[in-house]
């Protein structure tokens, strides 16, 4: 029956950006479930900012499909969660309002970009949010804060209110405690939305099984090299040993495009980025300028001023990889690339079912730790290949390293969401029992 | 010296909705920012749907103009910064267009047939409108209106075929008829057509003139050039490639050097559009009759001239018309709908379709049967023009007729004025009389202005030669 509950946790790791006090929810599958939504899902009449103080004070008039699924299934929208500004991170420090922290250890990242839906749920705060996963910005806070993040197919759940990052890399998805709770709200916002053109018509009806037997895991060799650290490739190990042990078939593999798929991502996001971001103007969103400049200048000034670092250097980055004489070069060859990485797991999931590995290279470091862009780029190699090939990945909890958890990452072949949640759901299962 | 020139023509398409959403594209007489939502504001998140019905005007514009449709057509952004583009972007069609290469015939300055190719035709979406206000009281201030925002154009791209002012307007008039016969283009509304012209002189740079907005202003602003132009090489000074700006108030190009015009689009492929695959749905349009199929059946059905089938066809609306009062007497209507109607239509800025076709032809039916002079059937349409125009009830041309007395002379209607017009001019008498017939056309005209052009001139001239005659006994 539809009501009303109260929602007025402590929130000790920044998590919320807004939170409602009271909260409305209807009947329905979900019926008074609170989710927290990331800060770059459009919600009507809650303020929603991307983490950046461009937006700030930006109302959306709309929902976001999957805010209008959720409604409808009698979800509570609880409130908006941090973020990396725009999405552009990994550990959720570079929103314009203060990091979040990880409530597996408060003196470090959440991770991101999506830090502050996984530390809501990690935190107790919520049992379920949503994300969206550019380049493992679901997976990697999933891993950081130990709890369970899908990327689901791209073009499986409707972008339409996704304030756009990376068009062609992004997918909104879910984070939970568990892979069931995962697979509840997948089930809600999966489907075809007439609003996004590039949605597919493949709902998700599915309930998880933990019946693996026979099913092929692939184990990338690349997933295990330089950068990888030594014992969180030791827990993902151990966790593919407990799939065999469940009856699945390990089967060593190599995706040798990984070596350029960095380079092909950023180049991607970042082109996208510099167009998607050219509306933040000034015009209509945030506080207004008293200025007395000239419309370019006065463009300048504002984005100058209220767009973070990270933001302005991949807007440039993307704008000049877009340059007339530099398409080529860059944008029209990162496609190439990616085309290359689509093709290796097409190639791989041929003889495979899933593949298998880890969600990132290392724990959760210190707040604070990385200022190096590259360095933190860098720690994006496990995740980003899924986002290139559009497949479904989910991130599992898979034990921890002097506290800090690491997470089991399972990749699957395209709209094949329903078969990564049946072996992270397995594995989940034989370690909680 | 030989004048080359291009045009690259934007017109809007005269669908229901917009180009990428489901707001409806008519919002004259309405509130600046009443026919908006997120997806044409361009709110954050909003996703671009393409509107299939944008897609079937544009087909039917590149099967009329013989174009060849792409077996893949893609959306791109053009990049670039300004204040009526909600998104910084405009979603528009790049390196993979709707169609390319067709044509259009026109007649040449020479009055021979001459086909105008077509190098390509795509897809885009108009931008808001910038209104600028200044203020006595005040610093000057710009408003936006996004209602325009999202409303579909498709723009025509020509080969430098086009040799002289008078036949770029000649190419752009039968664009127009040709869109509008496929009533996929309303050409009165304001805003509907807008042109840059690329304009050389052989052996010299290419200058390209923007912002041309109106028919007219095309023949002016490439006039403007081509004297710039010519005075400039006759100085010896070189002409520079650029972009000059078409000022239609003062009708002269100026350059527009600023930085903003140096723009690099940075295009790229619009991700949240797939690709357009639509050759196959040419097959299955069927065109309606156009202007020149119609020019043709005029003369043969009709028996006009080729002067008037090409004036009576050159608007839909007009030869919708003219069919409607053809029945009344075809090449009387003819003469009178091209050479008259459109005359005084013209004088009171006024469109045809303010005028009920059955009170025309009830004008030429009087006309035909003789039962009014030509100078009477100008009166009465007048009055008709007048009615409709100060939005009377017009009345029947045959009411208008009887009420104004604008009959022809019947009986000795006329023996008084006669009689008085040869009483009034004797010398003009005497001279007649003398054997000067130029005298008589001076009586005549007197008459007439008496009769108020009732009257039959040529019966005129016989009544007072037979009163001079009879009074002189």
């Amino acid at each position: 029956m539809a009501g009303t509950f109260t929602f007025d946790a402590p929130d000790r790791w920044n998590a919320f950006l807004y939170r409602q006090e009271t909260v409305r929810y209807g009947d329905g599958a979900l019926q008074g479930l609170p989710v927290a939504i990331k800060d770059n899902i459009s919600t009507a009449g809650l303020p929603t900012t991307c983490g950046s103080r461009i937006l700030e004070g930006y109302v959306p008039p709309y929902d976001a499909h999957v805010v209008t699924l959720l409604k409808a299934a009698g979800a509570g929208i609880v409130g908006k969660t941090n973020m990396d500004e725009f999405g552009m991170g990994t550990t959720t420090e570079n929103s314009a309002y203060g990091p979040t922290a990880n409530p597996a250890d408060p003196g470090r990242v959440p991770g991101g970009s999506s830090g502050g839906s996984a530390a809501a749920v990690a935190g107790g705060l919520v049992p379920a949010a949503l994300g969206s996963d550019t380049g493992g910005s679901i997976r990697c806070p999933a891993a950081f804060c130990g709890i369970v993040g899908l990327k689901p197919t791209y073009s499986r759940v409707s972008r339409y209110g996704l304030i756009a990052y990376s068009n062609t890399l992004e997918q909104i998805g879910p984070l939970a405690a568990t892979v069931s709770d995962v697979s509840r709200v997948m089930a809600v916002i999966a489907g075809h939305d007439r609003r996004d053109s590039t949605s597919a018509d493949r709902p998700y009806t599915h309930t998880p099984s933990a019946e693996i037997r026979g099913t092929r895991v692939g184990v990338p060799a690349e997933f295990f090299g330089e950068g990888v650290d030594d014992a969180v490739g030791e827990r993902v190990r151990d966790a593919i040993a407990v799939l065999e042990h469940l009856g699945a078939e390990i089967v060593p593999c190599t995706m040798p495009s990984m070596a350029f798929a960095l380079a092909a991502y950023y180049v991607t996001c970042t082109s996208e980025a510099s167009s998607n971001l050219a509306r933040f103007d000034g015009v209509r969103y945030g506080p207004a300028v008293d200025t007395k400049k000239q419309w370019h200048a006065a463009f300048r000034e504002l984005r100058g001023d209220r767009f973070g670092k990270e933001v302005q250097r991949r807007i440039m980055l993307g704008t000049f990889a877009l340059s007339a004489g530099y398409y080529g070069k860059y944008y029209a060859k990162a496609q190439v690339a990616r085309k290359a990485v689509r093709d290796d797991f097409t190639r791989v999931l041929s003889d495979v079912d899933v593949i298998a590995g880890p969600t990132m290279p290392t724990t959760a470091w210190r707040l604070g730790e990385k200022s190096d862009p590259l360095s933190m780029y860098l720690s994006d190699i496990l995740t980003v290949p899924a986002n290139l090939a559009g497949v479904p990945a989910i991130s599992v909890p898979c034990g921890t390293i002097n506290g800090l958890p690491a997470g089991l990452q399972i990749i699957g072949r395209h709209f094949e969401d329903e078969q990564v949640v049946d072996v992270a759901y397995a594995y989940e299962q034989e370690v909680l029992r | 010296m030989n004048v080359i020139i291009g045009l690259e023509i934007h017109c809007q398409l005269s669908t229901k909705t917009k180009l990428f959403c489901g707001c409806s594209t008519d919002y004259r007489d309405e509130g600046p920012n009443t026919h908006v939502c997120p997806v044409c504001l361009g709110l954050p998140g909003a996703m671009p749907r393409l509107n299939r019905g944008t897609v079937d005007y544009a087909l039917r514009v590149a099967k009329a103009l013989n174009l060849t449709v792409l077996d893949e057509s893609v959306f791109s952004r053009k990049n670039y910064f300004y204040p009526d583009l909600p998104k910084g972007y405009q979603i528009t069609m790049y390196d993979k267009p709707l169609a390319e290469r067709g044509w259009l015939e026109i007649e040449a300055d020479d009055g021979t047939p001459k086909r105008i190719g077509i190098t390509r035709i795509h897809l885009e979406e108009d931008p808001g409108r910038l209104v600028h206000k200044t203020g006595r009281d005040r610093a000057g201030y710009s408003l936006i209106d996004y209602n325009r925002s999202g409303i579909p154009l498709i723009e025509i791209v020509t080969d430098p075929d086009l040799r002289s002012p008078k036949e770029a307007r000649r190419f752009l008039n039968k664009l127009r008829a040709t869109l509008e016969y496929l009533s996929v283009f309303d050409g009165e509304r304001e805003g509907a057509i807008r042109v840059d012209a690329n304009i050389s002189l052989e052996g010299h740079n290419r200058v390209e003139c923007k912002n041309i907005s109106s028919y007219k202003g095309v023949e002016k602003a490439l006039t403007f050039e081509i004297t710039r132009q010519k005075n400039l090489i006759r100085r010896g000074v070189h002409i520079v490639r650029e972009t000059r700006h078409f000022q239609e108030g003062r009708g002269i190009t100026t350059s527009s050097r600023s930085k903003e015009e140096e723009n690099d689009y940075r295009y790229f492929p619009e991700p949240d559009l797939l690709p357009l695959r639509v050759a196959d749905w040419v097959e299955g349009i069927v065109l309606p009759e156009l202007p020149d199929a119609r020019r043709e059946r005029f003369l043969r059905q009709y028996d006009i001239s080729e002067n008037h089938a090409r004036t009576l066809t050159g608007d839909i609306r007009i030869a919708e018309f003219y069919e409607a009062v053809a029945l009344a007497g075809a090449q009387l209507a003819a003469t009178w709908v091209a050479d008259t109607l459109l005359g005084e239509l013209a004088y009171r800025s006024m469109q045809i379709d303010r005028i009920p076709a059955d009170h025309f032809a009830n004008l030429i039916t009087l006309l035909t049967e003789g039962r009014i002079t030509d100078r009477a059937g100008v009166e009465v349409l007048r009055h008709l023009l007048d009615a409709c125009r100060e939005g009377r009830e017009p009345e029947m041309p045959v009411d208008i007729v009887a009420r104004e007395n604008l009959g022809k002379a019947e009986g000795d209607e006329f023996a008084d004025i006669v009689a008085s017009v040869v009483r009034a001019n004797p010398d003009a008498v005497a001279d007649y009389v003398s054997g000067k017939e130029g005298a008589l056309n001076f009586l005549v005209g007197m008459a007439m202005k008496e009769t108020r052009g009732r009257a039959d001139p040529k019966d005129l001239n016989r009544r007072i030669r037979t009163h001079i005659e009879e009074e002189r006994g």
